[in-house]
């Protein structure tokens, strides 16, 4: 019985209806939704050449106008968030299960094992992201699980800082010890102890690393490494019709806006959910 | 005695952090699958030739030691060849390095001023509309990728004004001079998502700053506000900042390679990616690691920026 007396009810995680809140979930549901529908929504094919409709602004047939292989930008840009959404959403799961795993790990276990992670994390971090990728990139191909394995290495090490912080908080708490007493293993204490009291720091670093994530496959789609033409992606479009940036300056723009808004609302829900749970975020500036 | 243990401590791992940055690089480029030798020379290469490359490449000998080798000469400056051209790396990067430390120079010079005046702005007048519209910049700032700021700024000022360049014609051995009409744009691109970050954590600490006691106090013993805030506020909402300015500036390296791809800006991004095209791997491993090593100097220079800023700092056990 004094067992149960000492262990503290988990924190339920209710959030505060924030306007940002709200207007960053809507946003990033509106793109999850139009990539899923896109089939339903999309006039045209967004791979299909038309080479007589090629180049053409906007009009009641293309809304958005014709690419230079005469594709409907319209229905190009709502397919184009497909493939970064999949990459950085699986990317996005990995790293926080990995670094949540990971960050618990090391703080319960602190000595050699924290020191030689937190060692080994630095020098991960201390290469650029966009370097780190480029040189996995060529030395393993741009192929969509190798961009994925490389971005959860590349961003599980601010993650793995992160939760150890949160989670060291935790593990001196008197629940803990108790539970350490009783002879539990770090699997039950990482699960029904530590998890709960961290749930919100790992919420708002899963939008963040998807927001950043979401923003490294697209520049890499923008460089040519990562979606392969003809799939339709926002970041592979912008630079496909950068050269027709005077002619049909929507071909470029309409996808530029369509990124923003997922990005945007990516932010603006880590921000809610940060300040709605009051969490500090230092960690702004680890990109 | 503490100052001089913290100092060193700190110089330590950094050394540390570098040296595991370079073999994790090296192993990165050593899971390349297939031959180097054969790749190079195409599939039609005969044996003979492709054991001759591997003999001069080194690529005959165990990994271990080829990374020991590379280790050896980096020290003394010498990081090989470039496979393609054959130069010296150093030589290969070096008009490329200059030209992006121009542009770097200017955008941190004018990214960190803006920022930090646009940051404070920020704080100070906190939920009103100067916040309001610096806040909702600095977070779409932060939503757009590199490309995308650069390829509007092609649109408004090189194409509908024509005040700029939209890319640069000149390759890595232009004069300063040359390159100055074109280093604007991308410059500009690279402020704007810099900046973005900086403005935000000022910002908060602004706030965190003013709400404290002391500033309080400061105020209830009559001080003006200009005093108020440069003798008492700012040092101390500076700290925070500058970890973010730091790694900020390390961003920098990777975030030329985007926008100097989109203006042709012939600096060190643009020759990764013709080293990534071309499978230059010695150009390649040079430019990572020169990477690491810049993202460990600034750091390092904020850690001891902020020992010499906070004396509370100085005693041990915050390190890790």
């Amino acid at each position: 019985m004094t067992n149960l007396a000492l262990r503290v009810r988990p924190r339920r995680l209710s959030l505060p209806a924030r306007p940002s809140l709200l207007i960053g979930l809507f946003l990033v549901g509106l793109n999850v939704v139009v990539a899923l529908a896109a089939p339903l929504l999309a006039p045209y094919s967004p791979t299909q050449p038309n080479a007589l409709d090629a180049i053409e602004g906007s009009s009641s047939a293309h809304w958005l106008g014709t690419d230079q292989l005469g594709r409907d930008v319209l229905s190009r840009v709502l397919y184009g968030g497909r493939y970064a959404m999949l990459i950085s959403l699986s990317a996005a799961l990995l790293t926080v299960v990995l670094g949540t795993v990971l960050g618990c790990l090391t703080a319960y276990r602190r000595g050699w094992f924290d020191e030689v992670l937190m060692r080994l994390l630095d020098s991960v971090l201390s290469v650029p992201a966009i370097l780190a990728l480029l040189v996995v990139v060529t030395a393993l191909g741009s192929g969509a699980s190798v961009i994925i394995l490389a971005s959860t290495v590349v961003y599980c090490p601010a993650l793995i800082r992160v939760v150890r912080a949160a989670a060291l908080s935790i593990v001196g708490l008197d629940y803990v010890t108790a539970a350490r007493a009783r002879g539990e293993g770090f699997w039950p204490i990482m699960v029904r102890e530590i998890w709960p009291n961290i749930l919100d720091v790992v919420l708002v670093e899963f939008a963040m690393r998807a927001s950043w994530i979401t923003l490294l496959v697209s520049s890499l789609s923008f460089l040519g490494f990562g979606a392969n033409p003809p799939t339709p992606d926002w970041g592979l479009m912008v630079s496909e019709n950068r050269s027709l940036l005077t002619v049909v300056p929507l071909a470029t723009i309409a996808p530029i806006v369509a990124l923003a808004t997922l990005i945007v609302g990516l932010n603006l829900a880590a921000d809610g959910i940060a300040k709605a749970r009051g969490i500090d975020r230092i960690t702004g500036g680890l990109r | 005695m503490l100052l001089v243990k913290a100092i060193g401590r700190r110089l330590g791992y950094s050394v540390l952090t570098v040296l595991l940055a370079t073999l994790l690089v090296f192993v990165a480029l050593q899971a390349l699958p297939g031959n180097l030798a054969t790749q190079l020379l195409g599939q039609n290469a005969t044996p003979a030739a492709v054991a001759q490359l591997d003999a001069s490449l080194g690529l005959n000998r165990p990994a271990w030691q080829r990374y020991l080798d590379w280790l050896g000469g980096a020290l003394h400056g010498d990081f090989g060849r470039s496979l393609v051209s054959q130069q010296p790396v150093l030589t290969e990067a070096g008009g490329y390095l200059r030209n992006t430390a121009l542009l770097a120079g200017i955008v941190i010079v004018a990214g960190i001023t803006l920022s930090l005046v646009l940051g404070v702005i920020a704080g100070l007048t906190r939920d009103r509309w100067p916040d309001l519209a610096i806040s909702g910049l600095s977070l779409l700032g932060m939503s757009v990728p590199e490309f995308t700021v650069a390829t509007l700024l092609v649109l408004a000022f090189a194409i509908r004004l024509n005040w700029f360049p939209a890319v640069v014609t000149a390759g890595p051995t232009a004069t300063v001079g040359e390159l100055l009409p074109a280093v604007w744009l991308p410059a500009a691109a690279l402020t704007a998502v810099m900046a973005a970050y900086i403005i935000r954590m000022m910002r908060t600490s602004v706030i965190d700053v003013m709400s404290a006691e002391y500033v309080t106090l400061a105020r209830v013993r009559g001080l003006s506000s200009a005093r108020v805030l440069f003798r008492h506020a700012l040092p101390n909402a500076l700290l925070p900042t500058l970890n973010v300015i730091a790694i900020n500036i390390a961003w920098l390296v990777g975030g030329v390679v985007v926008v100097e791809s989109v203006f042709n800006y012939p600096g060190i991004g643009t020759l990764m990616i013709q080293a990534v095209h071309n499978r230059d791997l010695p150009v390649l491993q040079f430019i990572a690691v020169f990477g690491a090593l810049t993202f460990v100097v600034c750091n390092l220079l904020a850690d001891l920026a902020a020992l010499w800023l906070n004396p509370r700092l100085r005693t041990p056990g915050r390190a890790g």
